[in-house]
Parts: structure tokens; sequence; C-alpha cells
């Protein structure tokens, strides 16, 4: 599991079966120190309740239609939650 | 399974409930001789009661993690601390 940050939303009328009233959002990966990482892509929401501005944390790959069990959906990141409580020490400073 | 530093606790209250009550940990990858591997982390979930800035061992595969946690086979799972090091001899 990972960071990201939910920057929008999108509607995809036409989409293959399975994926019927789903809630897909546009996500940024982010490192452990909320940085943006990477190119966002976009998640299912098995959280049920993230929006733009939310910080997540995300699943991929099998984790990620795992999340939406029992139904089977064919997606490869889903939200797992919304974070509420983020705190880091500093481990470049007490490097070995 | 992987070598990392716990850098750090995430908390979250919305959530799958799969989660519920599970305590998930930042963890940074590291080299064997402890130095860190650029920004590469995981969240994970501690199962051994891991505490910020501890070497720890990480378990970072789906059915190994379902297996230890008892969510064979639907437990939307991937990471999992399993083991505090307590030295690493290396070369």
């Amino acid at each position: 599991m990972k960071l990201g940050e939910v920057m929008g939303t999108l509607v995809a009328s036409a989409k293959v079966d399975g994926m019927e009233g789903l809630k897909l959002l546009i996500v940024r990966p982010l490192t452990s120190s909320l940085k943006p990482d990477g190119e966002p892509f976009v998640a299912t929401d098995a959280s049920a309740q993230a929006g733009p501005g939310d910080v997540v944390t995300y699943e991929a790959s099998r984790e990620a239609a795992l999340l939406h069990h029992p139904r089977f959906i064919p997606v490869d990141h889903a939200i797992v939650g919304i974070v509420s409580q983020h705190a880091l020490i500093d481990l470049e400073e007490d490097d070995v | 399974m992987k070598l990392g530093r716990v850098e750090g606790t995430v908390v979250t209250t919305i959530q799958h409930p799969f989660y519920e009550g599970r305590k998930q940990l930042l963890v940074r990858f590291v080299e064997p001789d402890g130095s860190l591997d650029g920004d590469n982390y995981v969240l994970a979930v501690d199962v051994v009661g891991a505490g910020v800035g501890e070497l720890v061992l990480v378990q970072d595969e789906g059915n190994s993690s379902r297996l230890i946690l008892d969510a064979i086979p639907n437990g939307p799972v991937r990471s999992v601390i399993v083991g505090i090091v307590d030295a690493a001899f290396v070369g």
C-alpha cells in the first residue's frame, strides 16, 4: 500500500462490464513524506468517501481488485482509506 | 522479504473494513548496509509491534501476507511487517 493525493474525479459512461456505477478518481502518487512522486493514475474508491484534495492510501494490482470483493472489478488501482493522521521521523539524520 | 526502517505512522479512520483496528506503519526500504534506498517505501500492516526508527523485515507479497493475517483468499493486503531485526551482518 502507498500514499496518494486525489486530484480530481472522472466519469466514463462507456465502460467494460463489471465497472458499472464505479466512482473513478484521479490520484497522484506521493512519497512517504507526501511529496508528489510520479504520474497520476485513475483509481476506484474502495473507501467510498474520498474526494479531491484528500490524502489517501491505495493498493495496486490484485489487492486493488480484492478491495471490491465479492464483486470482481477489473481495476489495477483502488483507494483503501483516507489519511487522518500522518507522522514521520527524519531517517536521514541518524542514518547508519 | 525486504529490509526497511520504520519512518512513521499513518491512521485512516475512513477506510476499507479489512483495515479496521490494524496498525499501519510507513517503512523506507534500505540497502543491506542500512542506507536508505532512495525514496522507496511501503505502507505495511504491523503485527510485531515495531517502533518508529526500528530496522524491520517486510513481507511484500500478497499471498504470503494474506497467510500471515489469516485472510486467505480475499484479504486486500500486500505488505506486512513480520520481524524486528536485531542485527544484520553484511559483507
